[in-house]
């Protein structure tokens, strides 16, 4: 099997699906408000639009190989990792400790990978940020919610640098067989894990009746989780090809991960509920904030690595 | 376009892209009559991000009002702020000699332009919102015909605080609030009670 030409396969049946939705949302606008703004369908369009851009993107980033995928994902955790923290009170005691955050642990995170030293890579931000950072922090000499301001900043790295840096980690993994295709483990990722979310969406707003939990998020609703999960379950068990997977096993994973990204999105929720804020920011047109796409994907990612590095890496 | 406006263009392209700020607009809207935008005070980039964050036909007739003992001191801080941000430098020492700085603030808001100003008179480094200094309601009383809007600034103050040489890439956003003016009778203390509760009305929740 021939990776550009799955990759071809694969990239070309996704853009063809969005000319598709694409095309359906044009129509819908045509057909219930041309000229006039309409909530549900506007933001649908834009958000069609935004996944063009970010379909684009990794694609790109795949081109230019692992350095575009190491470089993308390290942006992705830049960004969230700005709105995580944009979000949450810290203090001018923190500003070291922050400093430290963006300029030194994520970058060193994302170098860990390409130089593949994923002993380091695993233990960098839970054991060494764990223990640098309130020792930063404390010399600030500011003890005013000491433990939640340094927890606070350990949680961002965590949701927003560590777990994130488990997609590209995907490249390091040596899979009898598989060789030079691990990028087509990142591609069943994310789009297994998006179309989750996407078919929430979908199943959401067509037979949504029963909230989950409306304290926590309006939006989500019973028939839209257990809809969406099983559809993108099968889209998982759809894209074995790709994968070093049989059928059944893609599936299972995807069930897995699918399950993972759903409480992903529902725990991010919760902290922005009780920051009283919809949105993690405005980045991308239709989605919010660049946190608000990858929730799903944070928690879903170390999942999905270590299962497949438990299973299938020699 | 003029070498003042291209690096103004350039120095607010730069504050948007560090701080990738947002700007809300709850109960007002831009528009071009005489303003005086006040806002909560933590930075010296305050006034840029205001001004960065309106748009651009508006940018250029909104002065920032700015102390003269930190703005006039050098070479570089002169150009500034008198050709490239045109703002309105006033004497912040309570024994000064030259001109009024209600009467300098009152020519710019004659002229059809408007203000930016920190009524906190200087960088608050703790939390909250300082005491309103009585400047703010001196024009309130000379230019009645002025609309007074709260601007809230949020983040700035953590991107850089006093005494770091390195900023930390946080996302900030401004809120401007329904416009305020002087009430009939109102007393100067009532009035900065007021003005100081209505920006204060635009901060997000303390947890």
């Amino acid at each position: 099997m021939n990776l550009t030409h799955d990759l071809i396969a694969v990239f070309g049946g996704i853009f063809g699906l969005l000319a598709v939705f694409s095309a359906i949302g044009a129509v819908l606008k045509y057909r219930v408000s041309p000229g006039a703004p309409h909530g549900v369908i506007d933001n649908l369009n834009a958000r069609i639009k935004a996944w063009w851009a970010m379909i684009a993107l990794i694609g790109g980033a795949i081109w230019i190989g692992k350095w575009g995928v190491i470089g993308l994902f390290g942006f992705i955790s830049f960004q969230s990792l700005r709105e995580f923290v944009s979000l949450t009170h810290t203090r001018r005691g923190d500003h070291r400790a922050l400093i430290w955050s963006f300029f030194v642990f994520l970058p060193l995170q994302y170098y860990l990978i390409a130089i593949d030293w994923y002993g380091l890579f695993s233990i960098l931000i839970p054991v060494y940020a764990f223990l640098l950072l309130p020792i930063s922090s404390s010399l600030g000499a500011d003890t005013t919610r000491f433990l939640e301001r340094a927890a606070k900043v350990q949680w961002g790295l965590m949701i927003c640098v560590y777990c994130l840096s488990h997609v590209p980690a995907l490249l390091t993994l040596d899979i009898a067989g598989y060789a030079g295709r691990n990028v087509l483990l990142i591609v069943f990722l994310v789009l297994t894990v998006q179309s989750s979310d996407v078919f929430q969406y979908v199943w959401g707003k067509l037979l949504g009746k029963h909230k989950v939990s409306p304290a926590i998020s309006p939006s989500k609703t019973v028939e839209g989780l257990v809809g969406g999960v099983l559809t993108s379950t099968a889209v998982g068990a759809a894209l074995w090809w790709i994968t070093p997977f049989s059928p059944l096993e893609a599936g299972l994973i995807a069930l897995v991960i699918n399950m993972m990204g759903f409480f992903g999105g529902f725990v991010l929720s919760a902290i922005k509920r009780d920051r009283g804020v919809k949105d993690w920011g405005a980045m991308i047109e239709g989605h919010g904030g660049m946190l608000d796409r990858v929730d799903s994907i944070s928690f879903s990612a170390p999942i999905f690595f270590h299962i497949v590095r438990y299973w299938w890496v020699a | 376009m003029s070498i003042d406006h291209l690096i103004a263009s350039a120095l607010c392209g730069f504050a948007k892209l560090l701080t990738g700020v947002r700007a809300v607009w709850l109960g007002s809207e831009p528009d071009a009559r005489p303003r005086v935008y006040f806002a909560n005070h933590r930075s010296h980039g305050d006034f840029v991000l205001i001004w960065a964050a309106l748009p651009p036909h508006l940018r250029y007739r909104t002065r920032p009002v700015a102390g003269a003992d930190y703005w006039l001191t050098t070479g570089l801080r002169r150009f500034l702020i008198n050709r490239v941000f045109r703002g309105v430098t006033i004497d912040r020492r309570p024994d000064r000699h030259g001109a009024n700085p209600v009467e300098q603030m009152g020519a710019a808001l004659a002229a059809g332009e408007s203000l930016i100003l920190f009524p906190e008179g200087t960088r608050n480094l703790g939390e909250g919102v300082q005491a309103f200094k009585s400047g703010i309601h001196h024009l309130s009383r000379a230019y009645p015909e002025a609309e007074f809007i709260p601007v809230w600034i949020e983040n700035l103050g953590r991107v850089m605080p006093k005494g770091s040489l390195i900023p930390v890439p946080l996302l900030c956003s401004l809120t401007f609030g329904p416009p305020l003016a002087l009430i009939d009778g109102e007393s100067r203390d009532a009035f900065l009670t007021r003005a100081r509760s209505a920006l204060l009305d635009l901060a997000p929740p303390e947890d």
